[in-house]
């Protein structure tokens, strides 16, 4: 599924860029890959992969011997003090679908991956050229900084350079600096317990759906991983889509519930054969709003995809 | 020197755009406010005549005299029951991500204008002035202009109906030569889009449309700029609907500001967030024990709880209800709380589950220039 060290390979062949390969056993570390290729003439990169409280994911790519404060990058992307830690083990499979200890900037080209930041030391462009992991930690390739600005901008990425070290100031009146680079394309899901019946799925990103293939167009299988996440955590909000079944089932999930509170022998007693007409006026009073704003979200789910499709429109995203 | 101390005396309480204070921690004198600043009150006779004419219940804040001061708005409502249409037109600076309910009131209340006259709208996100006032760079301004824009999207905007423009990509062709006919400071752009012809996918041929603005009433002053200049370049002067503030959490001291997390309800607030704000910071009017406060019963005028529940409790008899005990003294502010903590809590939580549904292509679509064929149905 994902791309494989070979298709990489031919990938930068394809793209004329140069590269050096250099095949070793598998290492898990900086250190152990030192040991193999440490003397080649190429810097070594250290390679993180961290995600924040909201679930978005970071690649930090840098010289193995540039300093990343975690609580500094953190504050420069806007995510507070304590905003970003080590993502867990089970991402780095379903999300750039490398093996442990094999992060690295070339698996941004998984599709799982595209929401994924990049962030690249600027350190690494004083260098020749320097190592990386291609998407296999029995191999370490070494290119420049020019040939891996080539590789990603042909797969619609705008490498950002910055400077890891850097501690400026982020404060009411200095913003802070890299926010820019927290990714804004995918679905922040709420995590508060869900009180009303939920639904199986969907995270509301009905256009995947729809999709052309645009390198920049929303990945269904990401938001699959964020739903997946949820699900594991009990908590996950009900979005209608654009599907009508999935629509008319919470419009009905909604009713019943109504009904079941509506109906008991207290109101049977009370209302006896008018007991149908008091339902009925309290559907309308209380279900109203509530149906037509369901009714809204679907229809402007709809719109958004004929809209999508109609156009291929090009998204101005920052 | 006495002269300039009666001078003082005179300015009490300090209510423009840039700044809300009342007179000494005391509330703010509406009233006085309609009189300084010339608008109308909103009275009942609107309120019923709105109810006609929409053939539906008029919003809960109208009900309750939220909205309660307009300019021009009974010569919309002559020319609606003539049959000529308007749309309505409202805007945020995108300063910050995060959104309270304040800032939600003025869109709960042009979506259901938008619903119950059919009419269009058109959302204009000032981001180019934050980018200039707040020191943000063009790209932030941006990126949060775009996430605030999926907060107003989650109100329940009809795409077929709702036109949402930022600066920064909208300004220039008809828009532009607008800004330049206003002929006031170019950034000074917020006059435009009550004119009709800035929107010419929209509205061509249709000079004669007039334009409604719900706002807060703090915005009256700029939109008098507005009003002044429309007749002059041949418009009608827009329609104005306001609304008085929502208090901050701690009391009516003042609006709520973004910089004080207490001070406000965000829909990004967890229930139980919700819940330790309005209990540990909402400011009541209960007496200090329980004894006093079954004798003497609540201070309605500053209790928050009440002030809230007035804006956000749709079921009039319920907060009828609640008024006639607490003041009474018979129900306590705790229960009072408790209450509002449940009505708060879902409308926060419906909000974020139709945010939830925004995606980065429905905000393209919306912000689209795109015809709207369908808007006046």
């Amino acid at each position: 599924m994902g791309y494989s060290k070979d298709q990489l390979l031919a990938r930068l062949k394809e793209l004329q860029i140069d590269f050096s390969q250099y095949e070793h056993p598998v290492v898990l570390n900086v250190e152990a890959q030192a040991k193999y290729v440490g003397n080649m003439g190429g810097a070594l990169s250290k390679n993180l992969f961290l995600k924040d409280k909201k679930h978005r994911y970071y690649i930090v790519s840098a010289l193995a011997d540039t300093k990343v404060d975690m609580k500094v990058l953190s504050q420069r992307l806007g995510l507070g003090k304590g905003g970003l830690r080590m993502a867990p083990e089970e991402a780095l499979g379903e999300i750039l679908q490398v093996p442990l200890g094999c992060v690295t900037p070339f698996a941004v080209v998984n599709e799982s991956a595209s929401h994924v930041s990049l962030l690249l030391d600027k350190g690494l462009k004083t260098q020749e050229c320097c190592f990386f992991h291609p998407l296999s930690n029995d191999m370490s390739i070494s290119v420049n900084v020019q040939g891996l600005d080539k590789f990603l901008k042909s797969i619609g990425r705008d490498p950002s350079y910055i400077d890891l070290e850097a501690n400026p100031l982020v404060g009411k009146d200095q913003p802070p600096d890299l926010a820019v680079l927290v990714p804004s394309g995918s679905t922040v899901l709420p995590d508060f317990p869900e009180k009303a019946p939920s639904l199986q799925d969907s995270t509301g990103n009905v256009s995947a759906g729809n999709n052309s293939a645009s390198a920049k167009a929303v990945k269904p299988s990401v938001n699959v991983q964020n739903v997946k996440k949820k699900s594991v955590d009990g908590q996950r909000p009900s979005i209608p889509s654009a599907d009508a079944g999935k629509f008319v089932e919470e419009l009905l999930d909604r009713a019943s519930a109504l009904l079941l509170s509506e109906i008991s022998e207290d109101s049977i007693k009370q209302h006896g054969g008018l007991l149908g007409a008091e339902v009925a006026n309290n559907f309308r009073k209380c279900l109203t709003e509530d149906l037509k704003n369901l009714a809204t979200i679907f229809k402007n789910t709809a719109y958004t995809e004929g809209f999508y499709a109609g156009t291929h429109y090009q998204t101005k995203r920052p | 020197m006495e002269k300039k101390e009666g001078y003082l005396q005179e300015e009490e309480q300090v209510v423009n755009p840039w700044e809300v204070s009342a007179k000494d921690g005391g509330k703010i004198d509406y009233d006085k406010l309609i009189d300084k600043f010339g608008c109308q009150r909103l009275d009942q006779s609107f309120v019923d005549r709105v109810q006609r004419l929409t053939s539906r219940p008029p919003h809960v804040f109208l009900r309750r005299g939220v909205f309660f001061a307009h300019r021009d708005l009974n010569e919309i409502l002559d020319a609606y029951e003539r049959g000529d249409k308007f749309y309505l037109y409202t805007g945020r600076g995108p300063s910050s991500e995060a959104l309270h309910l304040g800032h939600l009131i003025p869109f709960m209340f042009t979506k259901y204008l938008q619903d119950a006259f059919k009419v269009p709208l058109v959302i204009q996100l000032t981001d180019d002035e934050k980018c200039m006032w707040k020191n943000l760079s063009v790209e932030e301004s941006q990126r949060l202009a775009r996430e605030n824009a999926k907060d107003i999207i989650a109100c329940g905007f009809d795409i077929s109906k709702t036109f949402i423009f930022s600066d920064f990509d909208y300004v220039g062709g008809a828009f532009y030569k607008n800004m330049v006919k206003v002929a006031k400071c170019v950034t000074y752009n917020k006059a435009v889009p009550s004119f009709p012809s800035s929107f010419p996918h929209l509205f061509s041929g249709k000079d004669d449309l007039r334009c409604l603005i719900p706002c807060a009433i703090d915005q009256d002053p700029y939109f008098r700029m507005t009003r002044d200049v429309a007749p002059r370049i041949g418009y009608h002067k827009p329609a104005l609907i306001e609304s008085l503030f929502f208090p901050a959490l701690q009391g009516e001291t003042g609006k709520m500001s973004a910089s004080d997390p207490n001070s406000a309800i965000y829909v990004t607030d967890s229930a139980k967030d919700i819940k330790n704000k309005v209990n540990k910071h909402a400011f009541t009017g209960g007496q200090e024990s329980i004894e006093k406060h079954r004798q003497y019963g609540a201070n309605l005028e500053v209790d928050i709880p009440i002030k809230y529940l007035n804006f956000f409790l749709e079921d009039d008899a319920e907060l009828e209800h609640i008024k006639k005990e607490y003041g009474a003294g018979r129900m306590l502010t705790g229960e009072v709380k408790k209450r509002l903590i449940e009505v708060l809590t879902e409308l926060v939580e419906r909000h974020r589950r139709a945010r939830a549904a925004v995606t980065d292509e429905m905000v393209d679509a919306f912000m689209a220039v795109r015809p709207l064929p369908n808007m006046f149905d």
